[in-house]
């Protein structure tokens, strides 16, 4: 990185290999992170509907089942430590290759430099880099899938001793455990030396004119989530070196003495399950902010385009992320309220807890006052922002339970967190992934996508998420527990069993309405209709250059900036909105 | 940090473009790859910062809550050590002045110095875990020593990536490619090298008085 | 557009059915669990009146500024709104917060009472088991090499300790009704959680751990307990129940497992 590189030797490589492959250019990087996060999100959902078949049809006979896992499934029907194995894939998938690279590593690195107008990223060595790196990650974890025994049952947490002692704990914590923590002590590194670049970037290659009061909000997202991931990974680096060392070394940083698992007497001494606990939830919460910060900048960006309204609040949705990202570090207590920590600090937990629920509420009145006397344009791209800002509300008050130890009595590890963490994190964030897609597709292939077959997968997609995840609140609060591969063995789970098969449905419906986006996604690629430079009458950078953009992005000319990135509907102004470029004076 | 959360840029008249309020200047400004170059080190530093706090953390923690900890006997080549490393960035530093007043010859005897100092020092730590495993204490003897070699093969990686470093800025001196005006490169190995000498510093404060 | 009356439909439709309660807790056999249910519909009312309240405007929004020909008012923002809804959203979450506490804190921050009936709860992959002191109120020595699950003794009873000799092991938690009760919770090899959800009370099992942990129960039955963190590929059979007896019941079945021995 000490290389200076940003403006030295940075011409258009020529050879495909080095235009496509090992590309240097953001723009490229960007676009190679969006579909290996495409590739894991279609992975990871194909995961989760086998975990949702499994549920409701735990003895069903599938013939193809067999030939894919000759021992997983043997006879066709899926044992329960397969169902571990997919499940522990499916959430280590989304929230690793999905979560964290689409948002951050692929709009972010395609955008951010465009609309601070920089020509590249600081260091585009290290970008190319950080993507291959992420990209040898996501071969590695897999990998685990095809290796004896499997993949790992231990979930995404990876709590040891289960994910600490080998194979006698279960079938996939041999080779595949191994592999687990292999494959995301690499995502670690890809994802510092990503923090690194944007953290750079956003400091040291603003344009004239963009202070940090005039980026957009989208770029402050980015920029705070990689303030985020910077601290996160680290943390999640070292506790992966030590839970590789507990395994491989005969350490005991995390396995005490006195165990006994599979009749074997172990000889591990004296180390705490709960310092990875705190440890990986240093990271772990951190993680959460990182997968749903860029969603909200892109849902500002939106709101605000498409209601031709100044962003309503600029200042306060910038303190709101700053706060969200600084209490995000003081809060991972509140995934252990019922580990055995320290009751007394539970309580300090709980109280920083609700608190960063404060920001978040900040976050959606600003958004709803946005929207408020605005002349809102219902693009396909909008929906999905709106849709952002029903979901991020619904999801983010069952938090208000969770967050509280004393419910937590009931709640952890039942549905009703399920339900918690897949409609605000997993369905609020991907919401604002198609926001982004819908939004910027036009300028990164310079065509447009369909708007009618957007608006179809809008609404099928937007019911089909409340269709699957609402009724998870119900099963929590009848106490059903997470992770469980059936429900036969427990009366009181009988009755539950409706719930799961709507759930599995519409899990299904949902699935298959994603082949329209898919199909639109690649149509549009070939056919759309050709876009023009600013489709949206959108004021920031991006929409100042070509769709999509010349290599070096602004054709090298330096541009300057006027006006913070949201003077939309200005009185007086000639059009109703005012590029962040144009230097005709906007007064307030 | 450019920029300043205390203007607000929002309101007012919109700036010239050569007023103050401005960002690194865009890409092609100049200084924009210095700045970001050493900003790049800045981050890389607090993200290594972060890594050993978490094992420093995990140290506490797990020397706190069980009697199973034996307190290790540090190699007293470690001392050693920790004089060589001090002094290679003391050779470093003196380089790094050299180079800004153009006395390149000194820079060079000085830098290499350094760098010599820094490949004595990774030898001397790799002794030293010759003399723990002919003590017979090895990884999974004690807790003490899980971290000892945790930390020390943490820092010795990081350092590693140094020493390419500092050879790498001693090839591009050779070519004389270096100067008091394209000296960047040597600012960023040179810090990066310091704090890592004050990392070790600090592991054998905290070998010492917590081991 | 349209998605206006969706988002009313959505909000509807989903507050149905926590007012129907079609999917809901069980009735709560304890003192404790009363006072959980309590915070539970102060907490759920609150929420429930912002979720209500939230995307009914997210829906007024979508369908009264929709784009009619009007021009968009030119607003950044207004600090007085900013203030107003940070403090009360701040004074609301954090008072439903202090309002639960009370209930962590009877569970978590007093000592079970000194006549309460200590139960060693065992956790393994999969299965529980329960200890009871026996008629000397004295835990035995255990031993994990004596650790023999086919021959019914899971915690390892050493019988040359004559502690050991009068201890009771149940694979189903037996207590008798009003009575407090102390389990020990502890596992022998990976995290498992103990869960009751009449008793509205939930805990890990944690290795290297001994924890802790009182309740009452007050209705005589018998409630399942599944085990509540993930802990290999049997976690979804870890079953066991808590049979709520009355006293004279629990003494008889002491007797019996004591005549057993």
């Amino acid at each position: 990185m000490s290389s200076p590189e940003v403006h030295s030797a940075h011409h258009a490589p020529t050879s495909f290999i080095g235009k496509y492959v090992f590309s240097k250019d953001h723009k490229v990087i960007g676009i190679q992170y969006y579909f290996l996060a495409l590739f894991s999100v279609l992975l990871g959902m194909t995961l989760s509907l086998l975990m949702r078949f499994h549920m409701v049809h735990p003895d069903m006979k599938v013939g193809w089942f067999e030939k894919l896992w000759p021992t997983a499934a043997a006879g066709g029907i899926m044992t329960p430590e397969m169902y571990l194995s997919l499940m522990t894939m499916h959430g280590t998938i989304m929230v690793f290759f999905v979560l964290t690279t689409a948002p951050q590593s692929g709009f972010g690195n395609y955008f951010l430099p465009i609309q601070i107008g920089a020509e590249d990223m600081a260091f585009p060595t290290l970008n190319m880099l950080s993507f291959w790196t992420t990209f040898l990650a996501l071969v590695v974890m897999v990998a685990a899938f095809f290796v004896q025994g499997g993949a790992p049952l231990s979930g995404w947490t990876a709590y040891p001793p289960l994910s600490g002692v080998g194979r006698i704990s279960g079938p996939g914590e041999g080779m595949g455990q191994t592999l687990w923590i292999i494959s995301i002590a690499i995502f670690c590194g890809a994802s510092l030396m990503g923090a690194i670049n944007f953290i750079a970037t956003t400091l040291d290659l603003r344009a004239k004119g963009m202070s940090l009061m005039r980026m957009p909000l989208t770029c402050w997202t980015w920029f705070v989530t990689a303030i985020l991931g910077l601290f996160g990974f680290a943390v999640l680096l070292a506790a992966g070196i030590l839970l590789l060392l507990d395994r491989t070394a005969g350490t005991s940083f995390f396995i005490p003495a006195g165990l006994v698992v599979s009749d074997q007497i172990l000889n591990h001494k004296g180390g705490s399950p709960l310092l990875w606990q705190h440890l990986f939830w240093f990271f772990g919460h951190p993680e959460v902010y990182i997968a749903i910060l860029p969603g909200m900048g892109v849902t500002s960006q939106l709101l605000s385009t498409f209601s031709r309204k100044p962003i309503f609040g600029y200042r306060a949705m910038i303190y709101a992320i700053l706060a969200i990202g600084f209490l995000g570090f003081l809060v991972w207590g509140h995934h252990m309220f019922m580990s055995g920590m320290s009751p007394y600090s539970a309580f300090a937990f709980s109280v920083l807890t609700m608190t960063i629920g404060v920001p978040s509420a900040i976050k959606t009145f600003n958004w709803i006052g946005t929207l408020w006397g605005g002349k809102i344009r219902f693009t396909t791209a909008m929906m999905f922002a709106l849709g952002f800002v029903s979901l991020f509300v619904t999801g983010g008050l069952s938090g208000i339970f969770l967050g509280q130890p004393s419910l937590d009595l009931y709640f952890h590890d039942t549905y009703f967190v399920v339900g918690h963490f897949h409609m605000i994190m997993g369905v609020a964030a991907i919401f604002g992934m198609f926001a982004g897609t819908y939004y910027w597709f036009p300028k990164m292939f310079g065509r447009m996508m369909n708007e009618t077959i957007g608006k179809i997968h809008f609404y099928l997609t937007f019911l089909g998420v409340y269709a699957i995840f609402t009724p998870m609140h119900f099963l929590g609060i009848a106490g059903n527990p997470r992770r469980y591969a059936d429900f036969t063995n427990f009366e009181f789970m009988n009755s539950l069993m409706p719930v799961h098969t709507f759930m599995t449905h519409a899990a299904y419906f949902t699935a298959a309405v994603q082949l329209l986006f898919l199909f639109n996604l690649f149509w549009s690629l070939k056919k759309g209709a050709k876009a023009t430079d600013n489709p949206w009458e959108s004021t920031t950078l991006e929409w100042t250059i070509p769709s999509p953009p010349p290599f070096d992005n602004f054709g090298g000319h330096h541009p300057v900036v006027y006006h913070g990135a949201y003077e939309y509907s200005v009185p007086g102004a000639a059009k109703d909105y005012v590029m962040q470029t144009d230097p005709a004076a906007v007064s307030h | 940090m450019p920029g300043s959360l205390a203007k607000d840029a929002v309101k007012g008249p919109p700036l010239p473009p050569d007023a103050g309020d401005f960002g690194g200047g865009g890409p092609g400004g100049r200084g924009t790859s210095r700045r970001a170059s050493l900003t790049g080190m800045v981050v890389l530093l607090a993200a290594i910062t972060m890594m050993f706090a978490a094992l420093t953390s995990a140290y506490v923690v797990r020397r706190g809550m069980s009697n199973d900890w034996n307190a290790l006997p540090l190699p007293h080549v470690l001392f050693a050590n920790t004089a060589v490393l001090v002094a290679s960035s003391a050779a470093l530093e003196l380089a790094r002045r050299r180079l800004k007043s153009g006395r390149r010859g000194e820079f060079n005897r000085y830098w290499t110095a350094g760098t010599v100092l820094g490949m004595l020092f990774l030898l001397g730590q790799a002794y030293a875990w010759h003399e723990l495993k002919e003590a017979g204490i090895f990884v999974a003897t004690n807790p003490s020593s899980s971290f000892f070699y945790v930390f020390t093969a943490a820092h010795g990686i990081h350092l590693l990536g140094g020493v390419v470093a500092l050879i790498w800025v001693s090839v591009q001196a050779l070519r004389l490619q270096l100067g008091p005006g394209k000296r960047t490169v040597v600012e960023v190995s040179a810090l990066y090298w310091h704090f890592l000498d004050g990392l070790w510093v600090y592991l054998m404060v905290l070998f010492l008085f917590w081991g | 557009m349209l998605l206006g009356p969706v988002v009313w439909v959505l909000t509807v439709v989903i507050c149905y059915f926590f007012v129907a309660k079609t999917w809901w807790f069980p009735l709560p056999i304890s003192q404790h669990g009363l006072q959980y249910d309590e915070q539970f519909l102060r907490t759920l009312v609150v929420t429930g009146i912002i979720f209500f309240a939230a995307q009914v405007a997210l829906g007024y929004v979508i369908v009264r500024f929709r784009d009619d020909g009007r021009r968009a008012s030119y607003l950044h923002g207004n600090n007085k709104l900013e203030t107003l809804w940070t403090s009360a959203t701040a004074v609301l979450f954090i008072g439903l917060v202090l309002m639960g506490t009370r209930i962590w804190a009877e569970v978590h921050w007093t000592e079970a009472p000194a006549d309460a009936i200590p139960i060693e709860v065992l956790g393994k992959q999969f299965a529980w088991s329960f200890r009871y002191p026996g008629p000397d109120g004295k835990f035995g020595r255990t031993d994990l090499k004596l650790i023999n699950d086919a021959g019914g003794n899971p915690f390892g009873l050493d019988d040359h300790d004559p502690a050991a000799k009068d201890d009771l092991v149940s694979a189903s938690l037996k207590v008798p009704v009003g009575k407090p009760i102390k389990l020990i919770l502890h596992t022998r090899d990976v995290i498992h959680n103990f869960f009751v959800r009449e008793l509205r009370l939930k805990q890990d099992l944690v290795p290297g751990m001994e924890i802790p942990f009182h309740f009452t129960a007050d209705k005589i039955g018998t409630y399942e307990i599944p085990c509540s963190e993930l802990c290999g590929l049997g976690h979804f059979q870890m079953r066991s129940v808590l049979q709520v007896m009355s006293e004279a019941d629990f003494e008889k079945w002491k007797q019996e497992q004591l005549a057993q021995k």
